[in-house]
C-alpha cells in the first residue's frame, strides 16, 4: 500500500524533533481525526540577504503517512525562501514520495499547511504583511478546527489531550 | 540479515489452516468431488462427507446436526439470524436489542432492517465492555422479538453474560441470537437460552469461506438466499463441501487440545498483561480477567496505531489496531469508543491475538520490540506522557 519512498522516510524520518532555536511554528491537525503535525522553521538570511528556511524540523502524531510527509515537507523545505516555501503544496509532497494511497492524501495536505501555517506564524511575530493567499489559507484552517471540535464535542470532553491542539479539515 | 519467521499474533483476523485440517480437506477436491444433491456414487459419497461433518459439529456443540445451517462465513450467518428471524415473522416491524459493541456484520443488517420497518436498540457496555443483563432487561419492549449479543469481543476480548441473557430472553419469550466467533472452541459456551448462534471455520485453524448458524429447532427463519432449496431451504446454493469437512475438523482439533492450549493462552495473556502496563502512558481496553483467553488489547498515549503496526511489521510482528488511520473510512473502532477510551487513546491501540501455535518466545520477540516502537513513535509526537 505505501511506497518505497514513504517506507523509507517512516524508518529513517529527517529533521526529526523540535528545533531549540525556532523562529515560528505551524501547528495543524487534531487529535480527533488521528493526525497532528507541528512543524518548526528557524528564519535566516542567506549570503545574498534573503531570507530563508535555515532550518526545519517537526514533531508528529500520527499514521505512516504523516509521519512521511513530515519528514518529506521538511527537506523540501530546508534552505527556500519564505515566498518559495508558501509555494509547496500537498502534491508536491506526494509526488516526491511516489505517490499516496487516495484514502492517506490528506495527509499530505497536512505537511503543506502546516509549512503554510510556520510561515504565518512567523510573519505575524515580525508584524509584517501577510500575503493575501496565506492569510484566506490560515482562515479556512481555523474554521475547520471549530467546526471539527464541534462535531466532536463529546469525544473532546473527556480527552484531555485534545483541548488546545488546533485541528485539521482535510479529514472531516 | 536473515529473515527470521513471522511472529504472528493476529489470530483475531484470521489463522493458519493447521496440518490437521489441510489433511481431513485432503479428498474433497479431486477424489470426492461430487455434488451432495447428485444422486448417483460420486454424489452420495460427497453428501456422506457434508452430513459427517455436520454431525460431528454438531456434537462438538452438544446440539442437533439438523440443526446446523452451514453459510458463507459469520458475516452471512450473521446477517440469516437477524434478517431471516425478522422476516420470517407474520407481523411486520418490531424490535431487535443489540450492544453497542456487536461487530459490524450485526450493527450493518441492524441498519439494513431500520429500512424495513425494525427498530432496535443498542444496549452500552460499561467501561470493560459488558453488557448488564439489567439494561438489556430494561431495553425489551412488548414488540422486541429478538436479543442479538456476541459471545466475546473480536476487538477487547471482553465476555458476555450469555447464561444470564439467555435466562432472560428465555423467560420473556424472546429469541437470543450470539456471534461466537471468537468464543467457540475457547470457552464454555452455555446454550439454553440461546436460539441462534453464528461461527467462523477460519478463526479456529479452518479454511476461510464457511461458518455456521446453529439454529435452535421450531426457530423460524426467512431464508436471504433463494435457490434449489439446500440446508433445509434455509440457505440455497450448492454445499462447501470442502469448507464444512474442514471446520468439523477444526472444531475436533480446537476441543480435542482445548486442556492445553487454552492455558497457555491464558498464561500468555497473563504475561502480556503484567509486562505491556508497565510501558508509561499505557492501558488495558478490556476486563483484565473477564476476558477470552487469546485477546488482549492496549492503549499507547501520544502515538499513532497504525504507525505502530508498521513500526512491530519490520520486526516480523503481525498485530492489528483500531486506530481511524487504519480503517476505510478513517474512524476509530467503535468498540474502543463505546469503551469510553479517550479518542487520542482510541488511536493509539494495539489488539494482541494469540494461536495454538503462539509460544513464550513469540511473546518475548514482542516485548523486546514493542517499548522501543512505542518511545521511537513517542519521540516524534508532540504530545508527552507524563505531561
Amino acid at each position: 500500500m505505501y511506497t518505497e519512498k514513504v517506507v523509507e522516510h517512516f524508518r529513517h524520518p529527517h529533521n526529526m524533533g523540535k528545533l531549540a532555536d525556532f523562529s515560528a511554528v505551524g501547528k495543524v491537525g487534531n487529535i480527533v481525526c488521528g493526525d497532528v503535525l507541528w512543524l518548526y522553521i528557524r528564519v535566516d538570511k542567506d549570503e545574498e540577504g534573503r531570507e530563508i528556511l535555515a532550518d526545519v524540523s517537526w514533531e508528529t502524531f500520527g499514521c505512516t503517512a504523516a509521519i512521511a510527509t513530515s519528514s518529506m515537507v521538511s527537506d523540501l523545505a530546508k534552505g527556500k525562501t519564505l515566498e518559495q516555501a508558501i509555494e509547496i503544496t500537498n502534491r508536491d509532497v506526494a509526488t516526491e514520495l511516489g505517490g499516496l494511497p487516495p484514502v492517506k492524501m490528506h495527509c499530505s495536505a497536512l505537511a503543506a499547511e502546516a509549512l503554510g501555517e510556520a510561515v504565518y506564524d512567523y510573519l505575524v511575530k515580525q508584524g509584517r504583511p501577510i500575503p493575501e493567499r496565506l492569510r484566506l489559507r490560515h482562515e479556512h484552517i481555523q474554521k475547520d478546527v471549530a467546526a471539527l471540535e464541534k462535531r466532536y464535542a463529546a469525544f473532546l470532553g473527556a480527552d484531555e489531550q485534545a483541548k488546545g491542539s488546533p485541528g485539521c479539515g482535510s479529514c472531516t | 540479515m536473515a529473515m527470521s519467521k513471522l511472529v504472528y499474533l493476529d489470530h483475531s483476523a484470521t489463522t493458519p489452516v493447521a496440518p490437521e485440517v489441510l489433511d481431513a480437506m485432503a479428498v474433497t477436491w479431486s477424489e470426492t468431488y461430487g455434488n451432495p444433491s447428485s444422486l448417483h456414487s460420486a454424489g452420495r459419497a460427497a453428501k456422506r462427507l457434508l452430513e459427517e461433518s455436520r454431525e460431528s459439529i454438531a456434537s462438538s456443540l452438544g446440539v442437533r446436526h439438523d440443526e446446523i445451517v452451514f453459510t458463507s462465513g459469520a458475516t452471512e450467518a450473521d446477517n440469516l439470524a437477524l434478517i431471516g428471524a425478522s422476516r420470517a415473522r407474520a407481523a411486520r416491524g418490531g424490535h431487535i436489542v443489540a450492544s453497542n459493541i456487536e461487530h459490524h456484520a450485526v450493527l450493518h443488517a441492524l441498519d439494513a432492517l431500520r429500512r424495513e420497518g425494525v427498530e432496535s436498540t443498542l444496549v452500552e457496555v460499561d467501561e470493560f465492555g459488558r453488557v448488564d443483563p439489567a439494561a438489556v432487561a430494561a431495553a425489551l419492549r412488548p414488540d422486541t422479538f429478538l436479543v442479538s449479543i456476541l459471545a466475546g469481543s473480536n476487538e477487547v476480548g471482553t465476555l458476555q453474560p450469555i447464561e444470564e441473557i439467555g435466562a432472560l430472553c428465555q423467560k420473556r419469550g424472546v429469541l437470543f441470537h450470539t456471534d461466537a466467533v471468537q468464543a467457540l472452541g475457547k470457552v464454555s459456551l452455555p446454550l439454553d437460552g440461546v436460539s441462534l448462534l453464528s461461527a467462523s471455520a477460519h478463526k479456529l485453524h479452518g479454511p476461510k469461506g464457511i461458518g455456521f448458524l446453529w439454529i435452535r429447532k421450531g426457530t423460524r427463519l426467512a431464508p436471504l438466499i433463494h435457490g434449489g432449496g439446500h440446508e433445509r431451504g434455509v440457505r440455497s446454493g450448492t454445499e462447501n463441501v470442502p469448507g464444512a469437512v474442514g471446520f468439523a475438523a477444526a472444531l475436533r482439533l480446537a476441543f480435542a487440545e482445548k486442556d492445553q492450549v487454552v492455558p497457555r493462552m491464558v498464561r500468555l495473556r497473563g504475561r502480556l498483561l503484567r509486562e505491556v502496563l508497565q510501558i508509561p502512558g499505557t492501558r488495558l481496553n478490556g476486563h483484565p480477567s473477564e476476558s477470552l483467553p487469546h485477546i488482549a488489547n492496549f492503549s499507547f498515549a501520544a502515538l499513532e496505531g497504525e504507525s505502530l503496526i508498521m513500526r512491530l511489521d519490520e520486526a516480523g510482528i503481525a498485530a492489528s489496531t483500531g486506530s481511524a488511520c487504519s480503517s476505510p473510512n478513517l474512524e476509530p473502532s467503535h468498540v474502543l469508543l463505546a469503551l469510553r477510551v479517550p479518542i487520542s487513546m482510541a488511536h493509539g491501540s494495539l489488539r494482541i491475538s494469540t494461536g495454538r501455535q503462539t509460544t513464550d518466545e513469540d511473546i518475548d520477540h514482542l516485548l523486546e520490540v514493542l517499548p522501543h516502537a512505542v518511545s521511537e513513535l513517542r519521540a516524534m509526537s508532540p504530545f508527552k506522557v507524563g505531561e
